[in-house]
């Protein structure tokens, strides 16, 4: 076998590991929050008849172990149960939400992640110029204030006083993707501001760290220009700590934007994990756990592999 | 007096008397300003207001909506299922803006004379959404299904009083065991939507018998519904041909969707920017007073609270005044440590204010002979809005009667489960009842479920059934007046403020009238509005 393949096969083995541990992890953190799902469906208006039927009707007086194996058993089938609350079908809500998140991530990185490698590849080029210290100084300050902030911020210039983009995101499938990208226009603008700065950061810590190298000189010395040097022999030796920091801000695009999420009203898994956490419905939240876990090991795991693939002494180990 | 005043609300109506005269003349017939400007704003707005426009749709942007909420009325709780209900379903009767019983799914109700048995007659040739008839037999499945021994029903509570139920003819009758008068509000409550069946096979379809039917379910993103064609009341609900409530639980992001034209109304505008936002050329603040009281709650059988000189120099140490104004900014009025305002039918307002006193805290606090030890309030955020502030301005005022108060912030989370009730002494709200009778069987009688004061004293629920049964309305108010008295001086319940409800609305929507009963026009804005340029 490839040692490259063995390797993916390894890490997607102790991936599945992880997630499992995740979901005892959330399971057990749920389990132990005050109130159960019936008092918190029923609110203050509970009678200690309606909490008692509730409870029956839900299962929750089965031993937490019982529960756990049974949501499990369920998992390893394709069947993510219904939910305690409403009764809808996990799935089936859920996909529709995590198509959501994906869509604004999938906005928000195509217009972030480019603009920040440019923009960290433009400071390199004006190290200690202006255009250095001003593009630092603009994605530090915007990711220094809270993303809810830059949000009210945005809604009050584009949405209330220029009546550009909507202020509201709720978007849905019978929207052309015309009217979703409208729809969405601010968020993406917040999400491109908060995740700028770290990205565009490491790029430029990267590439001048390559800089010092021997190489780097030999190429000054052939009489090749800066951006040349920068694009064809910094760049790509730098790119593995790059694609690091890509693929962590890309994970939080899709697991860390509930904050967003709530300030648009629009209705990414975020505000779906929220709300089912509040009511104490585990098998939401265990799916929703599992979903983001998935996503963040997914993520690293392709880190890991183009940070390989990019490095030749790792690509043809001896 | 009864004929004179309905006479004269008619005559504003008409405009041939003025508002101010209206009020002035009903206080010459012992009616107070704030009864008589809600009996205005059930009779006189609507009929001033210009013809109904029908098409066009309205958006409802609305707090208190979650992705795990149903369309099932039994389960409904919070704001946005409500907004849902009463597009979808009707009661039998609702209390409409004056605090009257307006009847709906009935078409009349009468009474035997000892006030135990009810018939409500059922209103025939009205159709469910799926186009089967509406028939008695649908009620009492509906009452059952709130009743019974599985029924996770909010209104479960309400229920208990009801020994029997039958379908008599075209009639729905009621057996109680003890006569209550108010009966018919009873049945004005929210969960106990008519569905077909009782709504025991899928209570979360959706189907009833309202103006919309529904189009659109994405729990805690956004609901649609369209107009029935089939509606039996047509000429006063349902005008638009589209009606969509988004869920916007951020406050900013509620007032930016109306500001920017997004939504045609919102609810709970937040105070601290109410004046504000209503400076915006497009839109209106509207505010109502109504029956909602944020309160702190202490149980009177538990040391230090049941010493009624420490509850005493709690009630006189709180500055009731500086709350209105800083935690409302004057969207509400203050309290008297009576669950029971103006907004209530048979409200006595001769009950004196009880004033801020430090002097009075002192003497009260010295007499109690409390051993210093600190007292704790707890307070999450969640309590109410400002919760936590309000307690900030309650430690203060109380140090300055040297009353050791100590403030435990709690998490908003659980809070109802855990704190509320349960902890001898912490920060509520309440939303109030249509009636008095109502609002003191839920939480000040002995044997309710909600007695968050530990209020049990056999001679104020003898009273409360009493008045329950009484038909005569001096005798009743005489009664009411004695038990709200008997709270004030003695309960453990310290009310320093009555909250507003404050909507947003824009100027393009028609139709608006005050409702005490609930924000957004008692939740029937989006049925009741249509929308001037369609």
């Amino acid at each position: 076998m490839h040692p490259i393949l063995k390797l993916i096969a390894q890490r997607l083995a102790l991936g599945l590991l992880l997630l499992l541990a995740a979901s005892v992890l959330i399971f057990a953190g749920t389990s132990i929050l005050p109130g159960d799902v019936a008092q918190s469906i029923l609110g203050q208006s509970a009678t200690p008849e309606a909490l008692a039927n509730l409870r029956r009707e839900l299962g929750l007086n089965d031993p937490a172990v019982t529960r756990y194996f049974s949501w499990l058993g369920g998992v390893l089938q394709g069947d993510l149960g219904t939910a305690l609350t409403n009764g809808r079908d996990i799935a089936e809500s859920l996909g529709g939400r995590l198509k959501n998140t994906l869509f604004l991530a999938f906005w928000a990185a195509a217009i972030s992640v480019p603009l920040a490698i440019f923009l960290g590849l433009l400071a390199v080029r004006y190290k200690d110029r202006w255009p250095d210290k001003l593009i630092s100084a603009v994605t530090l300050t915007t990711i220094s204030i809270p993303e809810f902030m830059i949000g009210y911020v945005l809604i009050y210039w584009v949405a209330i006083k220029w009546r550009m983009f909507p202020s509201v995101a709720i978007i849905n499938d019978s929207m052309t993707l015309g009217a979703k990208l409208n729809a969405i226009a601010i968020p993406v603008m917040v999400l491109t501001l908060v995740v700028l700065a770290h990205m565009m950061r490491m790029t430029r810590a990267a590439i001048l760290n390559v800089m010092q190298s021997a190489y780097i000189e030999t190429a000054e010395l052939k009489g090749l220009g800066m951006l040349k040097i920068i694009r064809k022999h910094a760049f790509p030796n730098a790119i593995a700590p790059i694609v690091n920091v890509v693929m962590l801000n890309l994970a939080y695009l899709v697991v860390g934007v509930v904050v967003v999420e709530v300030v648009f009203a629009y209705p990414g898994m975020g505000q779906y994990l929220v709300d089912h956490v509040s009511k104490r419905d585990v098998p939401v939240v265990q799916a929703c756990g599992l979903i983001f876990a998935a996503v963040y090991i997914g993520l690293n795991l392709i880190a890991d592999i183009v940070s390989i693939l990019a490095n030749p002494r790792l690509r043809h180990p001896k | 007096m009864d004929d004179q005043l309905k006479y004269m609300t008619g005559q504003v109506a008409k405009g041939t008397m003025t508002r101010r005269e209206f009020v002035g003349r009903a206080a010459a017939l012992g009616v107070t300003a704030a009864v008589a400007n809600s009996m205005l704003a059930g009779n006189a707005q609507a009929a001033a207001h210009e013809a109904p426009v029908r098409g066009g749709s309205l958006k409802i942007g609305s707090s208190g909506g979650e992705s795990t909420n149903t369309l099932d009325p039994a389960l409904t709780a919070s704001e946005v299922p409500l907004d849902n209900l009463r597009h979808l379903y009707e009661t039998l009767v609702e209390v409409d803006p004056s605090g009257s019983v307006e009847p709906r799914m009935a078409e009349s109700y009468e009474a035997s004379a000892d006030a135990k048995t009810w018939a409500f007659k059922i209103r025939k040739g009205i159709q469910f959404h799926n186009g089967k008839d509406m028939t008695p037999e649908d009620v009492l499945k509906t009452m059952q299904r709130h009743s019974n021994e599985d029924s996770q029903s909010g209104a479960l509570g309400i229920m208990r009083g009801i020994s029997g139920m039958k379908v008599d003819g075209d009639n729905f009758i009621v057996e109680l065991e003890v006569g209550n008068a108010d009966l018919p509000y009873l049945m004005a409550d929210y969960h106990l939507m008519i569905q077909p069946d009782g709504g025991m096979d899928n209570p979360g379809a959706g189907i009833g018998t309202g103006p919309y039917t529904l189009e659109v379910d994405e729990p805690g993103v956004r609901h649609g519904f369209r107009r029935n064609e089939n509606y039996w009341d047509a000429d006063n609900r349902g005008f638009t041909d589209y009606n969509e409530v988004l869920v916007l639980n951020d406050a900013t992001a509620r007032t930016a969707a109306l500001q920017s034209g997004q939504v045609n109304m919102i609810n709970r505008v937040d105070p601290k920017v109410a004046a504000l936002l209503d400076r915006a050329p497009n839109l209106s603040v509207k505010s109502v007073s109504g029956r909602g009281h944020y309160v702190f709650i202490a149980h009177i059988d538990t040391a230090p609270f049941d010493n009624n000189d420490l509850r005493m120099a709690l009630k006189y140490a709180i500055n009731r005044e500086e709350m209105v104004d800083k935690i409302l900014r004057g969207y509400g009025s203050i309290g008297n440590d009576m669950p029971i305002n103006a907004s209530y039918p048979l409200f006595d307002a001769s009950i004196p204010q009880r004033e801020h006193s430090i002097e009075k805290a002192k003497e009260f606090y010295a007499k109690s002979g409390h051993d210093g030890s600190p007292i704790i309030l707890r307070v999450a955020d969640g309590a109410f809005p400002g919760a936590v502030d309000a307690a900030s301005l309650f430690l203060e005022s109380a140090k300055a009667a040297g009353i050791p108060l100590e403030i435990k912030r709690e998490p908003n989370d659980g809070y109802w489960s855990e704190v509320w009730n349960k902890q001898p002494f912490c920060a509520s709200y309440w939303g109030g009842r249509p009636v008095q009778d109502q609002m003191y069987s839920t939480a000040y009688l002995s044997t309710a479920d909600w007695n968050d004061t530990r209020w049990k004293r056999p001679e104020f629920d003898a009273m409360l059934l009493e008045a329950r049964a009484e038909l005569d309305e001096a005798k009743r108010k005489a009664i009411y007046s004695q038990m709200g008295s008997m709270l004030r001086d003695e309960g453990g319940l310290i009310l320093p403020m009555f909250n507003d409800f404050v909507d947003g609305v824009a100027n393009n929507v028609g139709g608006w009238i005050e409702d005490p009963n609930a924000e957004l026009m008692n939740n029937k804005a989006p049925i009741k509005c249509w929308v001037k340029d369609a």
